[in-house]
């Protein structure tokens, strides 16, 4: 039983993979842009929702309700002022672009916050779960982040398909060339997918912060880590396969920590250079503009 | 009389080599203007000069009489002037609904929608759903003309048509071309392929390395003036 709920448990971690990965795959199959900022900017999320819970009194769900729009804008800027003028540049130099902006945020979040963990207090939500089975127990918490993960995944995809600013996202991983042909400025929808992948990657620091209750100025390191891990797993670029690259990272994750509490990461790391070995494309055939 | 699209002394080129020397022409509403010309004559560089896609080292691009040079390509679709790039270079993950609808960026007002495209393309009725990599060359050029209409252009701008096409195919397409010359559109239409273009075209310039060497209508010029300027063998001024 204790193997049951390793992968039950595991499943669930991988929603959170899965939505920490979304962003990431967001901005590389739109924008071809690697974002290594992606994990400070999960980070910046639960810091602002940290801040808004302690100086506005409001709760983690109303928080979301500011950071996430407000990193949206953020990406969008980010994108047009800093981003876009790099890609002009090569394809090196978003990269290098984007790895200053990973150095610069934990410096910064240390002079404004010191080391210290900020909280992100959920009440009892992190400590409430379902009992499926003996010694197999569902987490509120996660559970509701995997059905959150689910959910944003099938909207992103159909966002992508059914409406109009989502079929220009899609036309500019394409051929962003011919997208200017048809009178669209590809400058404005680039911004507008890295201002959803921002959003996003706000969304997943927040739940990050509350499964761990606060957040360090150092976090991001390891959420970009994961979340690059289960990108490369499932299929760089696929939407439906950062869920499943989310899974198979969490599920490695648990089992490992069946057997010794100090595996996890290693193991995570172990699957993850096997399917760069074995499967270099990952696990899901598909595109996040498919 | 004020031309729709004008093209005055245009000089461009790709680094240090010129690819257009010093070439004026313009295209009347209604008219089609065919630029014909041999392999690397600077036909498709004009073409995306007169698009806003390649910005000219000299001269001016006027549209109703106004200086356009400087308006860039997707400012420019909005203005009016939509080009069909050569190897169509569609969206190939979208469908060609989404592409033909992805036409419409300027969302410019007119007669063209997906339903009237259709109407004159009639070989995309049943293809609508279906990807746009998986389309023959034919249907992927049918869909870039009619992806071009769907900006309600006042100039379509058509870069290699036949290009790669079985004969039986360059047909229907150039068949179709006469339900597109509608409402005033002005076409100019590069080829390398002389008979169709003569046998469509109101007027016809000819190029050659960068220059434009010989103008006219295909009443006026002869086959053998247009064959000599066309490869070069005898250069006629105009």
């Amino acid at each position: 039983m204790v193997i049951v709920n390793a992968l039950v448990q595991g499943v669930l971690l991988g929603g959170l993979f899965a939505m920490a990965a979304l962003g990431l795959s967001i901005a590389f199959g739109i924008l071809r842009v690697v974002n290594l900022a992606h994990g400070e900017i999960m980070t910046v999320g639960a810091y602002l929702a940290a801040v808004a819970l302690s100086s506005l009194g409001v709760d983690v769900w109303v928080s979301l309700l500011l950071v996430v729009p407000l990193l949206g804008v953020v990406g969008y800027w980010v994108q047009r002022l800093l981003l876009q003028r790099a890609l002009t540049l090569g394809e090196l130099a978003p990269l290098l672009v984007t790895f200053g902006i990973a150095i610069i945020i934990p410096n910064a979040l240390i002079e404004l916050f010191t080391t210290n963990k900020q909280a992100i207090p959920t009440g009892s939500l992190a400590v409430r779960s379902i009992r499926v089975a003996d010694g197999v127990s569902i987490g509120v918490l996660p559970l509701l982040t995997m059905v959150i993960a689910v959910l944003l995944i099938a909207g992103t995809q159909q966002f992508l398909a059914r409406t109009r600013s989502g079929r220009y996202m899609r036309a500019a991983a394409d051929d962003s060339d011919t997208l200017r042909l048809m009178g669209v400025d590809h400058r404005r929808v680039y911004a507008s997918a890295m201002g959803l992948a921002f959003a996003i990657a706000a969304l997943a620091g927040v739940f990050f912060g509350m499964r761990q209750g606060g957040v360090t100025p150092f976090d991001g390191q390891l959420m970009v880590l994961f979340a690059f891990e289960a990108v490369i797993i499932g299929g760089l670029g696929s939407l439906w396969g950062t869920l499943a690259g989310g899974i198979v990272l969490g599920v490695a994750q648990t089992l490992a920590g069946v057997v010794s509490p100090e595996l996890p990461l290693l193991v995570g790391n172990l699957v993850f250079l096997a399917v760069l070995v074995l499967r270099p494309t990952g696990i899901v055939r598909s595109k996040v503009v498919a | 009389m004020t031309a729709l699209l004008a093209a005055e002394r245009i000089e461009a080129g790709y680094g240090d080599s010129r690819a257009v020397a010093g070439v004026s022409l313009a295209v009347e509403p209604g008219e089609v203007l065919a630029l014909v010309g041999a392999n690397g004559a600077g036909k498709s560089t004009l073409l995306r000069v007169l698009a806003g896609a390649h910005r000219p080292d000299a001269g001016r691009v006027l549209l109703h009489g106004d200086d356009v040079t400087q308006v860039r390509d997707f400012e420019r679709n909005r203005l009016g002037v939509s080009l069909v790039p050569e190897g169509r270079r569609l969206f190939a993950s979208l469908t060609v609904r989404d592409n033909l609808e992805i036409g419409a960026g300027s969302r410019r007002t007119g007669t063209w929608t997906v339903d009237t495209v259709v109407d004159a393309l009639p070989m995309l009725g049943d293809l609508l759903e279906r990807n746009a990599s998986q389309l023959s060359g034919g249907q992927q050029q049918a869909v870039a003309i009619g992806r071009g209409l769907m900006s309600n252009p006042e100039v379509l701008l058509l870069d290699e048509v036949s290009l790669g096409l079985a004969p039986i195919v360059i047909d229907e397409l150039y068949a179709s071309l006469a339900a597109v010359r509608r409402g005033g559109l002005g076409i100019v239409l590069v080829e390398q392929d002389l008979e169709r273009t003569v046998a469509v075209a109101d007027r016809i310039a000819c190029m050659l390395e960068g220059h434009a060497v010989l103008e006219g209508t295909p009443a006026t010029l002869t086959r053998a003036q247009i064959t000599d300027a066309y490869f070069g063998h005898e250069v006629a001024s105009w």
